[in-house]
């Protein structure tokens, strides 16, 4: 056998082309659109009924969350217990939940039982009735749950950052336990008129979808699912950043402080998005990022440290995450703050920028995994008001930026002095 | 069904290949056949710590992850009490540098001094953040000695305590790679759009030529039969009570684990399960409860785990549960039941086969086990299962002199 040279790195190839799956679409007469995604090897779908959350009303904080959490909780004909059986019976995972902008409803099936599952997802979405009976449950539940939220730091830490920069928003919301209290089922009712009517909602269906299931979908969803007589009011109130900015919450035993830092930051419809994707990346984005290689693997401060972009319909945020030893809280932020420095101040070496275009080229191509990763490539697409020239344009940013308009944006866009700062445990 | 072929290097490698030609990606998957079990009592958290090391640089290439985010991949790693396990995805066209990467650590570590140091003091972290400063973190580090008293279950993987990894040496480190760390201690899977003509080639010019080692002869300390409940309690900075029953049951392989398996589902998968329905929503009595089964290789672990609700009692809440236990140990599953948990069981399965990276581990776990087609006649055993086998089964494990409790309680200010 030939000596092998192990010290020399196998060749490689740049990924040149990204293939995505584009959706059928269709409305129906009742104004709900369906996008269908029909690939794959194995006999299942998965569907989501998406619907834009409602005008968030800072005296009744919890409606949206309440609401979606509680739909699986009881309809006109079906007890909790009866949604409960019938899902589970035929094999399905029936999800729900409330994100900042949109809430869904979801279900996992094997296409051969989906006749049966989907009229009780019907009567989920169309008639559900939230039982005084659950609501106490409910509450009664979510208090314990927020009682053991509230004794970990970096949900702490979380909940401070957002309500700082996104105020009294449905982005900023942290549930306090009375808000708890504020909860009527006579509320929560209109709120699910409004919110859950077909005009409002975008069903996407992905995984082996043929014809017959369409039809499924079409004929449950169309005909007689009609639009209450309410005005569907989805506008949100602006975003209003506090002005102070630094938090820091004491916690006297506490053996690690949770570190969130970050400011008010431009959405994915932005032109300046992918390159700052691509900023984000070399600093805190990937497994081989400037904060890892430094507060993880130089310094020891910590096990996990990242940064991220978060994009909503009404703003968004750059932030820095960790939880480090209370000891050395005050070095690691020392030291994030430098490499935010750096970024402002040095080009980033070639080498190292050609290794994250490969990596994040990689990583997009990873994360087209199966069928249901496209449909959420287009959720992401959808929701923003954006279009496939999207990824176009991001994989050329991606592949093209200099390091020469990457120090531009830094220096645009991370203003050390504009940064929000929030300390749970020792400083 | 999950197809793959097969074949074994000389120097006694076991290598599979599950051909996916739908996916531009691949996967390398590396199971070692060494856990926390493998561990010398007054050097727990070894396996996990040494698993960090793993990423410190091996003989000839000094950086592990720059090379692979080069070319557009992602790795990472986990360790159990069993095994640990180690993966790259990446363009299935690049493939070559995930086999050029895990076969150079296979081949020898660089034993770097720094990289042991980092790495001490991020476990040491890790060990604060997942164990040490959360609410209830530290409860596998009470339960577990509990149910086990001799076999090494009795640590959680992070480790006994923080000084077993503080005192971790260089030399410890070598000794534990030529022990476990060679190609007949290992079990790779490669997956998605490569030939298997191809993986064979890459297979043999890359991991051919690495000694194949000695090989591990495991010889752990059988966990005696368990005779007396055992109970304990703690108090704590924690906002609510939280009960946990363990109970021995049998390992992986032994029968009656997936009728065992089963009954978790039965007692806790969904909305629709006893425990949910009966002690959340009808008595009120718990916020939240679970039941689940370790999965253990040797001697297994099933837990009841539930939040009484405020204003409940430990001993109502306990005794709720036990209620529970007694029926699926006196009264046969309905079949609706039955069939219910079964299909999930079905789905479950089918939705799996849509992760390439899920496959892969699960065909090197059942390879390790002996045949790694074992997976695909999974299903088929839980829809054998009968009502009368559930009983017999339940009427072994759910007894008060197999059972630990430990009781957590809520510090009163």
């Amino acid at each position: 056998m030939t000596k092998i040279n192990r010290t020399t790195a196998p060749g490689f190839k740049g990924i040149e082309h990204i293939h995505l799956i584009k959706p059928e679409h269709s409305k129906l007469d009742n104004g709900c659109n369906i996008f269908s995604f029909n690939s794959g090897d194995q006999e299942l779908v998965r569907i989501e009924w998406i619907f834009q959350n409602l005008r968030f009303n800072p005296a009744k904080p919890l409606l949206n969350v309440a609401v979606n959490n509680m739909l699986t909780e009881g309809t006109s004909t079906r007890s909790a217990s009866e949604i409960a059986d019938q899902i589970d019976f035929y094999g399905g995972f029936l999800q729900v939940d409330c994100g900042h902008d949109h809430s869904q409803v979801v279900l996992y099936t094997l296409n051969k039982h989906l006749a049966k599952t989907l009229p009780v997802m019907k009567d989920v979405i169309t008639d559900s009735i939230f039982p005084e009976k659950e609501l106490e449950t409910f509450v009664r539940n979510q208090q314990q749950k927020l009682q053991v939220s509230l004794q970990k730091n970096d949900i702490v830490a979380r909940r401070k950052f957002n309500k700082a920069i996104y105020g009294d928003t449905i982005y900023g919301l942290s549930a306090e336990f009375e808000d708890y209290k504020t909860l009527r089922r006579e509320d929560m009712l209109e709120h699910f008129n409004e919110m859950y009517q077909p005009s409002n909602c975008t069903i996407i269906v992905a995984g082996k979808v043929e014809q017959d299931i369409l039809d499924l979908i079409t004929d449950a969803f169309g005909g007689d699912w009609a639009n209450f007589p309410l005005q569907t009011d989805v506008t949100q109130p602006d975003l209003e950043p506090s002005s102070e900015h630094f938090y820091y919450v004491e916690k006297p035993d506490a053996l690690q402080s949770a570190i969130r830092m970050g400011l008010p930051m431009i959405t994915r419809v932005h032109p300046d998005f992918p390159a700052l994707q691509v900023l984000n990346t070399v600093l805190g984005g990937y497994f081989g990022s400037r904060l890892m290689a430094n507060i993880r693997e130089d310094k020891g401060y910590t096990y996990g440290i990242g940064s991220g972009l978060s994009s909503m319909n009404k703003g968004g945020a750059m932030f820095i995450a960790s939880e480090v030893g209370a000891d050395v809280c005050k070095d690691a932020v020392a030291e994030i703050e430098k490499e935010i420095h750096i970024l402002k101040t040095e080009l980033i070496p070639g080498e190292e920028l050609s290794l994250v275009r490969n990596y994040m080229m990689g990583s997009l191509l990873g994360s087209l995994e199966n069928v249901l990763s496209h449909a959420d490539k287009f959720k992401n697409l959808y929701f923003s008001g954006l279009d496939y020239d999207y990824y176009d344009r991001y994989t050329k940013v991606v592949k093209t930026i200099t390091s020469e308009e990457l120090i531009r944006l830094a220096n645009k866009y991370l203003d050390l002095e504009e940064f929000y700062k929030v300390i749970v445990g020792k400083y | 069904m999950v197809k793959f072929n097969r074949f074994v290097l000389d120097n006694g490698l076991r290598v599979i290949v599950h051909e996916d030609h739908t996916t531009p990606m691949a996967v390398l998957n590396i199971l070692y056949d060494v856990g926390a079990r493998d561990e010398s009592p007054d050097q727990t958290g070894f396996a996990h710590l040494f698993e960090h090391l793993m990423f410190g640089g091996s003989v000839n290439i000094p950086q592990y992850d720059e090379p692979l985010q080069r070319v557009g991949g992602e790795n990472n790693a986990f360790t159990t009490n069993d095994i640990t396990n180690y993966y790259i995805t990446l363009p299935a066209e690049n493939i070559e540098t995930a086999f050029w990467l895990e076969s150079d650590r296979m081949l020898s570590l660089a034993f770097s001094e720094k990289s042991l140091e980092v790495q001490r003091n991020v476990v040491v972290e890790e060990f604060k953040q997942r164990y040490l400063n959360q609410p209830y973190g530290d409860v596998w580090l009470k339960l577990r000695p509990m149910v086990y008293k001799e076999h090494p279950y009795r640590w959680a993987t992070i480790g006994k305590e923080l000084k077993h990894i503080e005192d971790a040496r260089i030399e410890d480190v070598k000794a534990f790679f030529k022990k476990h760390y060679n190609p007949q201690n290992a079990v790779m899977v490669i997956g998605g759009n490569i030939d298997t003509a191809k993986a064979r080639e890459l297979a043999e010019k890359w991991f051919g030529p690495i000694p194949a080692g000695e090989k591990y002869l495991r010889n752990l300390p059988k966990e005696p039969e368990q005779h007396e409940a055992r109970r304990e309690s703690v108090t704590a900075k924690v906002p609510l009570n939280d009960l946990y029953i363990a109970f021995r049951m049998p390992a992986r392989l032994e029968e009656g684990y997936y009728e065992i398996d089963l009954v978790s589902d039965i007692l806790s998968r969904g909305n629709s399960s006893r425990l949910h329905r009966t002690l959340v929503k009808n008595k009120e009595l718990f916020s939240e409860i679970h039941a689940y089964n370790m999965g253990s290789f040797d001697s297994g672990m099933f837990v009841v785990e539930g939040k009484p609700a405020e204003h409940v009692s430990i001993e109502t809440a306990e005794a709720a549960i036990w209620e529970e236990l007694e029926k699926i140990k006196n009264e046969l599953v309905p079949g609706d039941e039955l069939t219910k948990v079964k299909n999930k069981t079905e789905s479950t399965m089918v939705f799996s086969e849509m992760s390439l990276l899920d496959k892969a581990m699960n065909l090197a776990m059942f390879e390790l086990f002996g045949d790694a087609d074992m997976l695909n006649h999974e299903t088929d055993k839980y829809l054998a299962i009968t009502a009368e086998r559930i009983k017999e089964q339940a009427q072994k494990v759910f007894r008060k002199e197999n059972s630990s409790t430990l009781v957590y309680l809520a510090e009163r200010h």
